[in-house]
């Protein structure tokens, strides 16, 4: 579930508001967001991806919150990091273009293989 | 509350994942003005967003046809392999109409487009950019609560702008159900949404469904997480506690890990990638990672703990039924597409994942926005001077006397009954018998005393739809007194030829079911 909004990081710019699919987040005039109903979350990690300066860590347990800090989210440096896999930056796409994943379909045919999704 | 928010169009899309977005274009191109109103964000919601989805196309008649086989051998007799040909036709179309637009297909070695895979956050966002430009007026955080009809034509929908804290009322000539499938409460990706809404709406108006006892998929996440892919898995070894290997022979991966899962803790490891595919994984499937490396686990090397989470029929193939080929359900002015749709047709008994799904979703789409969009047209603009009424019952309009009903205890009861792996992936007519009381019993519940308006309407109405699309799979499982691809009966081990026929349900409170009388290939073309 998501778990850390940094308020150092946020710009307030309410991106996350309204990208979140599940309505996780509420606005807060003048002030971040708040994660208003956490136990909604999906745990899709989009969110991560559109903000555009890194201030959100979503935790990968969709049952349970974990308690992660800040702190430990910055020394194991995961925030951005699924948007830097992706090639995203700054919330806008990029990287679909360099995406390798014909390697792997290519070796997973050539092994005897039954369709896994 | 405010007002009423009014919205009026030719054509209203329900729904924001790929198929919704290509009815909206499909019925724009047609010349109509397009509302499309979506439970989440266009862009991330619904099941394809967080996901990296293959696709199913075919560049050759000789491809095609081997994909055609393929998927009708694993469908034990319930697909239609005339359907499977325009849908990989018309998939393929759509793919290269993607790369035309400008969507960034990688290259593969020869150079050659790669259309065999859609990244879902950047395929998501590039058809809103799509619809944005076409002028589709989009909506989010605009769930639908149920649908208006002229006498017995469907004329609009209704229902709440959460972030606005506002009803809204959308009057149309047509209106498309691409609401996605049912996930029954599971924390997979994309899931939360997937409440099986536009099932129940247009089954309250007597939308027949079909292959509801298919919606029974498992997949594997690693680590508690809700990362369902399944791809990695390819070159996976599993293992039991103390450390020995689990033998899978060929095709029966899942039935092997779901009785080990039983047994006790069960665990993966990717040791069968070696040389450049480790690194190809890493960089194609970046949400795979995920979960190991914010755990700091090299999945190559080390065993990892990994569970099956149900699915539904986001993988499974239940949903409602098509009428023809411009995937009217039979009600007028009502279309549907991608998910909410059955897809016996594409994947008959087994699942649809691995690219058919992922075609589905743009053929129906397009289908559906063109077969509402010719429906609109006929009305003209008499469409929007009909009276209307809106069609909702359970959750919005109580059988008998209000009262409080918990929302949430109704999900967490859904969670019960559909989701664990002793229950619904290993079925059996006690197990099914006893799910049903208790399902039905919360069903009265619902039908005879919820009403809320905003938000607690929201949350009613998708306990509601989960609990109908609950009720209809187990009906469905209960009369499938056979194993048949992912429906798997411990009281009836093996397939029943007499039983290689559909089942089609309709109605919502008291359901009725039967096989079809025709096998499936004649009595879906
Ligand atoms: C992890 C994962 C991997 C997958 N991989 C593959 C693959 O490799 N190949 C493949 O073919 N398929 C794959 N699939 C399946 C594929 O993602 C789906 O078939 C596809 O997303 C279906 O598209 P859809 O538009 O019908 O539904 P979805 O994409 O699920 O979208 C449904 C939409 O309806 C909206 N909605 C729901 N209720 C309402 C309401 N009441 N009012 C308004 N809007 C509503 C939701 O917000 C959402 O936007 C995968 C699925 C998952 C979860
Ligand atoms: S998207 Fe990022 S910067 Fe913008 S409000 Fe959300 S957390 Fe803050
Ligand atoms: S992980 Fe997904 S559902 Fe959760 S807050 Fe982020 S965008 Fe919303």
């Amino acid at each position: 579930m998501i778990e850390v909004l940094s308020e150092t990081r946020c710009t307030s710019c309410n991106v996350c508001v309204k990208a979140c699919p599940a309505n996780v987040f509420d606005a807060v005039p003048g002030h971040v967001p708040v994660i208003a109903r956490q136990e909604d979350c999906q745990t899709c990690f989009l969110c991560e991806i559109y903000c555009p300066v890194d201030a959100l860590y979503v935790a990968t347990d969709p049952e349970h919150v974990t308690g992660i800090t800040e702190s430990t989210v910055v020394e194991a440096g995961l925030f951005g990091s699924y948007a830097r896999a992706l090639g995203w930056r700054k919330g806008r796409e990029g990287g679909a273009d360099r995406d390798p994943t014909h390697q792997l379909r290519q070796a997973s045919l050539t092994g005897a293989r039954s369709t896994a999704p | 509350m405010p007002d009423h928010i009014r919205l009026q169009s030719d054509v209203l899309v329900i729904g924001g994942g790929p198929a919704a977005c290509w009815a909206a274009l499909a019925a724009r191109e047609a010349g109509c003005s397009v509302v499309l109103v979506d439970k989440g964000y266009v862009g991330t919601s619904g099941a394809t967003a967080p996901s990296n989805t293959g696709t199913w196309f075919a560049t050759t008649p000789e491809q095609r046809a081997r994909l055609v086989a393929e998927r009708a051998k694993q469908a034990e007799g319930l697909a239609d392999v005339r359907q499977m040909g325009r849908v990989i036709d018309a998939a393929t179309q759509h793919l290269n109409l993607l790369a035309e637009r400008g969507y960034p297909f990688p290259r593969d070695d020869e150079g050659e487009l790669y259309i065999a895979n859609l990244r879902g956050p950047d395929y998501m966002r590039f058809l809103r950019t799509q619809l944005v430009r076409a002028g589709v007026t989009i909506r989010d955080h605009h769930p639908a609560l149920e649908l208006l009809v002229a006498g017995e034509v469907v004329a609009g929908a209704a229902g709440f702008a959460r972030q606005l804290d506002r009803n809204w009322e959308a009057r149309a000539g047509a209106v498309v159900i691409a609401t996605g499938g049912c996930a029954f409460g599971s924390r997979i990706l994309g899931a939360t949404g997937l409440t099986g809404d536009g099932q129940l709406m247009a089954a309250e108006l007597g939308a027949s469904l079909s292959g509801m006892e298919f919606s029974n998929q498992y997949g594997i996440v690693p680590l508690h997480s809700s990362v369902n892919k399944g791809l990695p898995y390819f070159w996976a070894s599993f293992y039991r506690t103390d450390g020995s290997a689990i033998d899978i022979p060929p095709g029966q991966r899942f039935p092997i890990l779901a009785r080990e899962s039983l047994e006790g803790p069960i665990y993966a490891r990717l040791d069968r990638a070696t040389g450049a595919l480790p690194d190809a994984l890493r960089r194609g499937q970046p949400n795979c990672f995920l979960p190991f490396d914010r755990a700091g686990i090299d999945p190559f090397s080390d065993a990892f703990p990994i569970a099956l989470r149900s699915e539904g029929t986001v993988r499974g193939t239940g949903g409602l039924r098509r009428a023809d080929d411009d995937c009217s359900v039979g009600i007028p002015g009502l279309f549907a597409a991608g998910d909410a749709l059955e897809r016996q047709d594409i994947a008959g008994a087994a699942t649809g994942g691995g690219g058919p799904n992922a075609s589905w979703a743009i053929a129906t789409g397009v289908w559906s926005g063109k077969g509402a969009a010719a429906f609109a047209l006929r009305l003209g603009s008499r469409a929007h001077e009909r009276t209307v009424r809106p069609a909702g019952q359970a959750g919005l309009r109580p059988a008998a006397s209000t009262r409080t009903v918990d929302a949430a205890e109704a999900v967490a009861l859904v969670r019960e009954e559909m989701l664990p792996v002793d229950r619904n992936f290993f079925r059996s007519a006690p197990k099914l018998d006893g799910s049903l009381a208790r399902l039905d019993a919360a069903w009265g519940a619902v039908r005879d005393h919820a009403q809320g308006s905003g938000a607690t309407a929201f949350r009613l109405r998708e306990a509601a739809a989960l609990l109908a699309s609950s009720r209809w799979a187990y009906r469905a499982a209960l009369l499938r007194t056979e194993t048949r691809g992912m429906h798997r009966r411990l009281d009836a081990a093996g397939s029943d030829p007499a039983q290689m026929r559909r089942i089609s349900i309709a109605g919502v409170d008291q359901p009725s079911l039967g096989f079809d009388i025709q096998p499936a290939e004649a009595a879906a073309s």
